[in-house]
């Protein structure tokens, strides 16, 4: 008899490698396009976007110090988990009422999305980077660092590849990332993070938080630890009044269309550090 | 003159440091009693004929009478910039905005020394500077930039690149022509048009280079140069018909722009304040490392973002590293400007002054110890003796917020985790500096010191093929070199592809 | 290099050699010889310029007579102009300082004689101190030897320190110049190197080249070594001379020497107790500078004696 009765995924927060509860015990309903419940999912409140960001700005460091060669494979590691869990994904993006040729579609286009910037992890540096002509016995050269702790709102359409084609240039290059993702779009999101608990990217490199965008946008516009948010899934009816709190800490803001896949989406993401030394006996 | 000179033989005084004053002459300046405002190829009156007076610092005596630009004034410009942008700039190609460049470069090089007593009279700063620095700098940004009209392509494979159209740009007093070059040459290689606001205490090498401007024959209205204060640059900033801004300024005022112009989605570069760690190891060449020191605090009397303005040493030499550098402050020559000799000028003006004292003071009260030199200052004009404060803490104020004048905190460490630590701990990240004759410890700091310019073995060098700008609270966006053009175009995805 | 340390024969000290960074002590040179010297101090400078030099010829045909016209030039430089002062010594090979001895006598202008195998100082230690003890006992006021860069730049420099120890116990009471040969050198920090070593030693005076291979003094190299005595003198309170040699011809040369030093040691070593310039031609130059400032026009060589 039992085998009648599914048993339903909890879809928790993902915070430093962990599925943590909000700490609010907040939840909201995601329904499918006919209405119907598909899921309770966590809201997060203020605190625990706070956690994850101290999870990202603990795990920046060690997560950008790894070789350029070591993300690259972590990183195409998680294609090769997406890709079989593939029906998993298939069948989220279809109760978000996405037809099946669509949704195989955008899964396919969403693991192609993390081989191609794992490919790039330890290529962009020399396609970014320079040594400079300085008119003086220098040797100059500029490299690309990662700014640090990024925020994310992603697009909630199309959830998959609308959250990978922001997340993966971000962290390819040694950025860690806070995603605030919400409405039916939550689900993938989690269901991401459960390939990436799953997988060898460090804990606390991705934290993914689901719950209402309007409520957390205040908070990581105004974070001081966090230097750089991805505000390409910003709703239309935000007042954008509340992005004016970027100043606090000269945050970089970026928006940016989820249709393609460019370099320039991992330059968003960098800060160039220009060095000089003297060429002498 | 013979008869004195002949008199003078008699006596043979002593050489010293006391040089005997070796004045420049100010005789080739034709500085004019009022300026009006830069727009569409002419001088125009301010419409609400307010204006203000720029003065030397160095004497406080007025130079000219400047136009105080309106709102009404900044609609103006925008609109000539639209028109010229429209009408000449976007259908030219970049070979023929590369030649204007080349032309302006050339006009700097040849009137540079006319510029350069000009920038010293209403800046402060010594003519050895603004002679050795700022004039051969400014020539070669428009030099370099202008090679790169007509190879924007090659900047930025596989992507087509298109000027934002018109910007506006601020600019400070601290490097007066060189930032206005760091900032027009980019801009008009990309093929973008400008409305340039000069900083109000120093408006006059700019307006100069509006001459310049006109002789080259640029078309009108592709550089606007409108002078004013805060509100003259707030009109600016919020004007809607401006493309894309770009500031270098104070943290704060910057904060501000971004206000602004995040609610627009306006494409915005800052470049801000800086608190730069200056850390100098045992094994340092250290005779050089306190030149380095040296220049990097009191180089255009500490005006200057990217200063080194935070010395870290090492705890193993430091008595002796202080000593030694407090000898060699002993031997600066702080006085008129338009010495040669001069290697410390005037503070830029009343309120800065006020400023470097009053944090000087809480960092006295908060407990540093003062070293200030026995060198005597003029009695008119804006002056501050190069002054060290030892005994700093990390948590005072002196140690934390920028003082933009002659002032130089000194602490220690005593490991390179240690010095590294202290180094990042600051909102600001513009600029570090590193002295130690160990490669690897060069590269270990380099690459974890959050700064936008390390100079490692040296400091306070720049050159138009070097990206210069900030991580975290010292701004965005790049000026110098490949990366310095990106924030003047826009760039899609090339359809061929 | 990296860092050493080396000792003091006088204090015992051991004391660190720091490195030296070529592009920046370049920069530093190239930055004082901006500095601009007029009227008062040009005339300041110009005068202390020959007070400080060590009229120098060291020519295989060097006679008594050609000595005793030099000593003349020495005593009184301008013999138009008796305000022009005398220069701080003559210096000539062991053979010719009896000649110069007598033809200065009495006038203040101090004798100098190279010695111990001078250029190259390769010939046996032995030898060597009695050329130094020979040249003392004719009566040379000053000794100026070289390094034995042979030695140091094989890393014995254990032995050339003691050969200046033994060339300095030789001198007696006689001041000890100690040529570098900077030239021969190939770096500042082997430069360094050898200033510091050469005080530690014992020298009273290091001196940069012996005028006779191209790769003379140079400014950065004598700020180089300035900054060794700076260095030197901090840490055992042993105020060393300076001189610089080869290949200073023009008066404009010589006062971007004296700020170098003015503003790297400071005005204590602004007179002939502290620093010499050796030199033969840069003493007409000068002349014909100071006629210049007297009159207010330009002279030309017909108006001061070739000696």
């Amino acid at each position: 008899m039992t085998g009648n009765i599914p048993i339903t995924k909890t879809y928790k927060l993902f915070i430093d490698g962990a599925f943590p509860r909000s700490e609010s015990g907040r939840t909201f309903s995601v329904v499918n396009p006919q209405g119907e419940l598909i899921a309770n999912a966590s809201q997060a409140s203020r605190k625990d976007l706070r956690e994850a960001v101290r999870a990202a700005r603990s795990a920046q460091n060690t997560w950008a110090s790894r070789t350029a060669y070591n993300r690259g494979q972590i990183l195409y590691r998680v294609a090769e988990m997406i890709e079989s869990r593939k029906a998993e994904f298939l069948d989220l993006l279809k109760s978000g009422g996405v037809n099946s040729r669509t949704a195989t579609r955008e899964v396919e286009e969403s693991i192609q999305r993390w081989v191609w910037y794992a490919g790039w992890s330890d290529k962009y540096s020399q396609i970014i980077g320079s040594v400079n002509p300085v008119s003086g016995p220098y040797f100059n050269f500029t490299v690309p660092e990662p700014t640090g702790v990024v925020g994310i709102i992603p697009p909630s359409e199309p959830s998959m590849l609308g959250l990978v084609s922001r997340l993966v240039p971000a962290i390819v290059s040694g950025n860690t990332a806070v995603v605030i993702s919400e409405g039916h779009s939550s689900l993938t999101a989690i269901t991401i993070a459960e390939v990436l608990a799953t997988s060898d990217v460090p804990s606390g490199v991705v934290n993914i938080l689901t719950g209402d965008q309007t409520d957390l946008l205040p908070w990581i516009i105004g974070h001081l630890d966090v230097n750089a948010v991805d505000i390409s899934g910003i709703n239309q009816d935000v007042d954008l009044t509340i992005l004016e709190e970027a100043s606090s800490n000269v945050k970089r803001l970026v928006s940016r269309k989820v249709d393609e896949e460019s370099l320039e989406l991992i330059s968003d993401f960098l800060e160039m550090k220009t060095v000089w030394h003297p060429i002498g006996r | 003159m013979e008869t004195s000179a002949s008199k003078d033989s008699s006596a043979i005084e002593d050489f010293g440091i006391d040089y005997a004053p070796a004045i420049e002459s100010t005789s080739l300046l034709n500085i004019k009693e009022k300026y009006g405002l830069f727009i569409d190829g002419d001088f125009l009156d301010s419409s609400s004929s307010n204006s203000f007076k720029t003065l030397d610092p160095s004497t406080e005596k007025p130079l000219s009478e400047i136009s105080e630009a309106s709102s009404a004034d900044i609609d103006k410009a925008v609109k000539a910039a639209r028109n010229a942008y429209e009408k000449y700039w976007m259908t030219m190609s970049g070979a023929v905005r590369a030649r204007y460049l080349f032309r302006i470069a050339r006009h700097l090089q040849e009137r540079s020394r006319e510029f350069a007593v000009l920038e010293t009279l209403d800046g402060g700063k010594p003519i050895k500077e603004s002679r050795d620095v700022d004039l051969p700098l400014a020539a070669a940004h428009f030099f370099y930039h202008a090679g790169w009209a007509d190879k924007l392509d090659y900047a930025f494979p596989q992507r087509k690149v298109e000027p934002h159209g018109v910007v506006g740009q601020i600019i400070p007093w601290n490097f007066p022509l060189l930032m206005a070059s760091w900032k027009l040459a980019p801009a008009l290689a990309c093929g973008n048009t400008v409305v340039l606001k000069p900083a109000e205490t120093t408006p006059l090498t700019a307006l100069l280079l509006a001459e310049v401007i006109k002789d080259v024959d640029l078309p009108p209205g592709v550089i606007n140069i409108v002078t004013g204060a805060g509100e003259t640059g707030s009109a600016l900033v919020e004007h809607p018909d401006v493309d894309k801004l770009a500031f270098t300024g104070s943290t704060e005022v910057g904060k501000l722009i971004q206000r602004s112009a995040v609610k627009r989605n306006l494409p915005l570069t800052l470049e801000l304040g800086g608190k730069a760690p200056h850390v100098i190891f045992e094994d340092a060449a250290l005779d050089q490392a306190i030149e380095g020191v040296i220049n990097g605090i009191f180089f255009n009397q500490g005006h200057v973002c990217c200063a080194g303005s935070r010395l870290l040493v090492q705890e193993s030499i430091a008595d002796h590293f202080i000593d030694r550098l407090q000898k060699r402050i002993e031997l600066l020559r702080v006085g008129n400007p338009l010495d040669k000799n001069t290697d410390i000028g005037a503070i830029n003006s009343k309120a800065q002054l006020e400023r470097i004292d009053q944090l000087v003071k809480a960092g006295v009260e908060e407990g540093a110890e003062v070293y200030k030199p026995s060198c005597s200052l003029p009695e008119k004009g804006y002056w501050y003796p190069p002054t060290v404060l030892t005994g700093v803490q990390q948590s005072h104020r002196v140690a934390r917020e920028e003082i933009f004048g002659p002032v130089l905190v000194v602490q220690t460490f005593r490991t390179p985790e240690e010095a590294l630590e202290k180094a990042n701990n600051t909102p600001y990240g513009l600029s570090a500096g590193i002295w130690t004759e160990k490669g690897s410890l060069i590269h270990w700091m380099a690459a974890r010191m959050r700064a936008g310019v390390i100079w490692a073995n040296t400091f306070n060098k720049f050159d138009p093929t070097s990206p210069f700008g900030g991580y975290k609270e010292s701004g965005f966006g790049r000026e110098g070199g490949m990366h310095g053009l990106a924030p003047y175009l826009k760039t899609k995805r090339k359809r061929s592809q | 290099m990296s860092t050493s340390t080396i000792t003091s024969v006088e204090t015992g000290l051991p004391i660190r050699v720091t490195p030296v960074d070529e592009v920046s002590l370049e920069a530093r040179a190239s930055s004082l010889a901006t500095r601009s010297i007029k009227t008062t101090s040009k005339r300041a400078a110009l005068n202390l310029s020959i007070r400080c030099i060590d009229l120098t010829t060291l020519e295989g045909a060097d006679t008594p007579e050609k000595v005793a016209s030099l000593c003349q030039k020495a005593k009184r430089p301008d013999p138009a102009n008796v305000d022009v002062p005398q220069v701080a010594a003559v210096c000539v090979y062991p053979e010719m300082v009896e000649h110069a001895v007598e033809a200065t006598k009495g006038s203040g202008v101090k004798v100098a004689s190279v010695a111990g195998a001078f250029p190259s100082g390769l010939s046996t230690l032995d030898a060597r101190t009695a050329d130094i003890a020979d040249a003392v006992r004719r009566g040379a006021d000053e000794i100026d030897i070289v390094l034995n860069r042979s030695a140091f730049l094989a890393g014995d420099e254990k032995r050339a320190f003691e050969e200046i120890v033994a060339s300095k116990e030789a001198c007696g009471e006689v001041h000890l110049k100690v040529i570098l040969e900077v030239g021969e050198l190939g770096s500042y920090d082997k430069i360094r190197q050898a200033s510091m070593l050469a005080m530690a030693a014992g020298a009273d005076f290091i001196k940069t080249s012996t005028g006779k291979i191209s790769q003379a003094s140079s400014l950065p190299r004598m700020l180089c070594m300035a900054e060794a005595v700076r260095d030197f003198t901090y840490h055992t309170n042993i105020p060393v001379g300076i001189k610089a040699a080869g290949g200073i011809r023009t008066a404009k040369q010589a006062w971007h020497y004296l700020v170098v030093i003015a503003e790297t040691l400071g005005t204590d070593w602004l007179n002939p107790e502290r620093f010499r310039i050796g030199a033969s031609s840069l003493l007409n130059d000068v002349l014909l500078q100071l006629k210049h400032l007297d009159s207010g026009y330009y002279s030309g060589p017909d108006y001061v004696t070739v000696d």
